[in-house]
């Protein structure tokens, strides 16, 4: 066994990179409480109050407070960055300083240089002419390739938010295996790979070498970037703190490349608690100094950030990275893979306050440790910083190896990928079906030129039927544009750092959405149980609706309209799924636009169940804002009973309750006489 | 028999332990000034409704309602005693932790013996009463509510006497309930029953103002402030110290 190894128990992961196999044999299930966990350093106070300084600076800059123009980001284009050199002892910033967001034009020019003018930056000029005439970027790529019908579903919005200007993100690196073997040997290991193609040279075959050397080039320059902090990743880290170093740097590497929508982290967390146990069994560090190493971890987490424009920003109302990091879940043989760095993790928000990033997100099973429970429960009324998403729904299909990507897919880490994208507008296609493909707010003939709907009374059995003739053109022109973007994506802005920690061959989900699902199950509702009318403009296209009596409305437990919503979602699927997906990409769908339901509100019109033009739509799979009117359980009922088989990229409901809500607070309410009477 | 219901709450949290659907019966004979459900007082609203549908609205959702059950609340369920019974068999032979809400005013020790005999029998499928005790002297109660005492103070030696697990639930009123001579009367007098299992003290609120509005009655209680954490910790103290003392002196 290599020296780096001792005291850990071997097995498959010594010969071949398996790092589950090493967390399997070798993690330490914690379930106790959270007693152990330690406050933060002098070091850790001092590092923090400098960035809520920055931060302050940034917010009164107008929320950017430098940005590169001249430098195009790569792995080691910048020199090291600091905070305060002396008191950091996890290191690595994007740029040069931290705070200063990276120029990364690939994805596409224009989106650069915007990004820069509309924060008061400018792109070097030479940068500019370079990305226009001499290197083409992503977004150039796709648009040479796309069709006049894909530009007109593009400015209709009828599919919205695609990724062919900017990083498609959700794609994770498996960041652990820079610490757990070194780069040298993932070098030999891609090496051989690459030796191990085909020899009959296909499409395939090229690409699939050409992308591995570029996988080498991102290793050679992981160990370059980390040398330039004088720190050596060329061999497997000995201790938590070179863990974690070379942890972060692997993910450090992948956003100084790529401004993806989602650049999340993965699962890391109980990986690295191995390497804390040994050290404190050797007495290599305290249970002070592993916290230290974790805050400043989390703490550099905090300040990923990427050039973007007041438009993006817009869409994904804020400014998101999406570094998720999924903590807990129980493992395949029913043992929980909670680990006292699960808490550690967690109480990164005491020691430096809450924060939406990292992205902190627990799998959640009943069968987790009661105290890890608690302690969740704790922290999410503290701080309200904690995502949940269902483990015993995802280890099912992904085992006990996967990671959260952007805020709910799943993929399991080095293994399978993800091609993001975006989103299918289900409500306006429902229009077109009714309008025979004319765009209910520009008048434009977008869809196939359908027989629209007649007379004076909308027609479930009608409608239904124009509707999913409607959903199949629709799925028809979203997936082949997205194999254009994909396409372009891989052949002008190739993640290579992160793909240079994945297998060699992985399992590519294709990935789709569907926004306006409520809204659609409500119309269809409406028009099956009230009487809906249409009603037409002067150029006879449908722009608004009476709708009289009352109808079910998703969201209360209802099967009359929740089954409609079912089966809308696995139609949509199917339709999907008849299709060619770039690179054989396993087809699946999300129901999740937790932001943009605002954006694709603005350009939706008047829908049948009630909603006037431009209001938002529910965002991801919520009832409309309320009608749900049988509480919170028939709410959620609603929602679950939305099949996981057909959107396995992730279902979301965003669900806000006041806490008094949620039950007494304790002080109130001890529920144990006993327990009051002996305060 | 059908069961004359407000409306139904598919996630209680406050009702009893944990998380609970939630029964709202139409009726109330009380007309307490700070009443938060004014909507249902009136004898004859609501919906018809029958017990099966209730425990089949229960059952959709049964994996919410781990540690929790069912909740009656109003209204006052001890108005359709008949009613409670029936939804309660169906409860118990499922399994399900049975709760009401009641203020208690329906019990008088030497009332209807039918009417006595049937609480009798709801009782066996009942496994918490939470008694919601308005004010422990019968002069204020009267003031209060518009009725006696007696009978709710008798309630609840009666829950006693049959075992039954009790909560006390008392809201506390800026200026009405308020008074630690009274609280401390209530402790003292609660302090005596051995099926005591929790006491919910309640800060009183203003949210239910606005109903009044819509139905057209006065609200009673315009401009009492909602009553704040800190004095409400104090209150209860005040209880529980009553309940102590009559503890220690039953030793």
């Amino acid at each position: 066994m290599r020296p780096e190894w001792k005291d850990f128990v071997g097995g498959k992961w010594e010969n071949e990179v398996n790092v589950r196999d090493f967390i399997q044999r070798n993690y330490h299930l914690y379930e106790g409480d959270d007693s152990f966990l330690a406050a933060p350093t002098q070091n850790t106070k001092d590092l923090w109050a400098q960035v809520l300084d920055l931060q302050k600076q940034e917010r009164e800059a107008g929320g950017v407070l430098d940005m590169d123009t001249k430098v195009i980001s790569t792995i080691t284009s910048h020199g090291p960055g600091y905070l305060d050199k002396s008191k950091e002892t996890i290191v690595g910033f994007q740029t040069d300083k931290p705070f200063k967001r990276s120029l990364q034009p690939y994805g596409g020019i224009r989106m650069a240089e915007k990004a820069c003018s509309d924060n008061g930056y400018e792109v070097d000029p030479e940068i500019s002419e370079f990305f226009s005439t001499h290197r083409k970027t992503h977004n150039a790529g796709c648009f040479d390739a796309y069709n006049q019908e894909m530009r007109a579903c593009r400015s209709s919005h009828i599919i919205t938010g695609l990724p062919d200007a900017y990083g498609r993100g959700r794609i994770i690196g498996d960041y652990r295996r820079v610490a757990l073997y070194g780069i040298d040997y993932l070098i030999e290991d891609k090496q051989a790979q690459k030796d191990s193609t085909g020899r009959v040279m296909t499409d395939d075959v090229i690409r699939l070498r050409e992308e591995l050397s570029e996988q080498m080039v991102a290793l050679k320059l992981m160990k370059e970037m980390a040398a330039s902090y004088g720190c050596d990743i060329s061999k497997p880290a000995t201790n938590v703190q070179e863990a974690i170093q070379a942890t972060y740097f692997g993910y450090l590497c992948a956003v100084k490349e790529q401004n993806g929508a989602a650049m999340s982290l993965g699962r890391t967390s109980t990986f690295l608690d191995c390497y804390a146990e040994r050290d404190l069994a050797n007495g290599t560090f305290t249970e002070e100094q592993i916290q230290e190493f974790v805050d400043h971890f989390i703490m550099k987490l905090r300040l990923i950030k990427f050039a973007r424009t007041p438009e993006y920003n817009q869409i994904f109302a804020g400014d998101p990275v999406w570094v998720t990091e999924s903590l807990g879940g129980v493992g395949v043989d029913g043992r929980p893979l909670v680990s006292k760095m699960s808490f550690r993790y967690l109480h990164t928000l005491t020691n430096l306050g809450p924060s939406p990033e990292p992205n902190l997100t627990v799998l959640w099973s009943t069968r987790l440790p009661e105290n890890w429970k608690k302690y969740c429960a704790k922290m999410s009324i503290q701080t309200s910083s904690i995502q949940y998403e269902n483990d015993d729904l995802m280890r099912v299909t992904h085992g006990d190896d996967y990671g959260i990507a952007c805020c709910v897919s799943s993929m399991v880490i080095g293994k399978e990928m993800q091609f993001f994208g975006a989103r299918a507008n289900l409500a306006k296609c429902l229009l077109y079906a009714l309008n025979g493909g004319v765009d209910e707010v520009t008048k434009k003939q977008v869809g196939p030129k359908y027989r629209p709907v007649e007379g004076d009374v909308l027609d479930y059995d009608d409608v239904y039927a124009k509707f999913m003739d409607m959903m199949e053109w629709q799925a028809d022109v979203y997936v082949n544009t997205l194999n254009i973007i994909h396409y372009m994506h891989d052949k002008y802005c190739y993640e290579r750092a992160e793909m240079a920690l994945h297998d060699r061959d992985v399992k590519r989900y294709f990935a789709t959405g569907v926004a306006g699902l409520s809204i659609v199950a409500d119309s269809l509702s409406a028009i099956k149980y009230a009487k809906v009318e249409p009603i037409r403009d002067e150029d006879g296209v449908i722009v608004d609706f009476k709708t009289t009596g009352d109808f079910p409305k998703y969201g209360n437990d209802d099967d009359r309209v929740d089954l409609i919503a079912q089966e809308i979602v696995h139609k949509f699927m199917t339709a999907i799924r008849r299709h060619h997906t770039y690179r054989n990409g396993v087809p699946t769908t999300s129901i999740l636009t937790i932001t943009s339901n605002v954006t694709y509100g603005k350009a939706t019109g008047n829908t049948p169940d009630g909603r006037k033009k431009g209001q938002p739509f529910a965002p991801g799979a919520n009832p409309m804002h309320g009608r749900d009117t049988h509480g919170a359980v028939a709410s959620l009922s609603s929602v679950s009973k939305l099949p996981f088989k057909d959107a396995q990229d992730g279902i979301s409901n965003t669900f806000t309750i006041i806490p008094g809500a949620l039950g007494k607070e304790d002080q109130v309410f001890a529920g144990d006489i006993e327990l009051d009477l002996n305060k | 028999m059908q069961g004359r219901i407000h409306s139904l709450e598919s996630f209680g949290t406050v009702d009893g332990p944990g998380v609970r659907f939630v029964v709202f019966v139409q009726g109330c004979p009380m007309r307490c000034a700070y009443c938060h459900n004014p909507d249902t007082w009136e004898m004859n609203g609501g919906t018809l409704m029958e017990p099966e549908y209730i425990i089949e609205q229960y059952e959709r959702n049964v994996s919410f309602y781990k540690g929790g059950g069912i909740t009656v609340t109003g209204g006052e369920p001890l108005m359709q005693v008949d009613f409670l019974i029936d939804l309660f068999t169906l409860a118990k032979k499922k399994g399900i932790h049975t709760c009401i809400d009641s203020s208690g005013i329906a019990y008088k020790p030497n009332g209807n013996p039918e009417w006595l005999a049937k609480l009798d029998k709801l009782m066996t499928l009942t496994d918490l009463v939470m008694l919601d005790i308005k004010h422990i002297d019968p002069e204020k109660h009267k003031e209060l509510t518009s009725q006696p005492n007696e009978g709710i103070l008798a309630f609840a030696a009666y829950l006693n006497e049959k075992n039954v697990d009790m909560w006390i639930r008392h809201v506390i009123v800026p200026g009405l309930t308020d008074d630690d001579e009274y609280l401390y009367k209530l402790g003292y007098f609660i302090g005596q029953f051995k099926n005591l299992k929790a006491l919910d003290a309640l800060p009183y609120h203003t949210m239910g103002e606005n109903k009044y509005q819509k139905l057209g009655i006065e609200y009673k209680l315009k401009g009492v402030p909602a009553m704040e954490k800190k004095l409400l910790l104090e209150k209860k103290e005040v209880i529980l110290e009553g309940i102590r003392k009559r503890r220690a002196e039953q030793q």
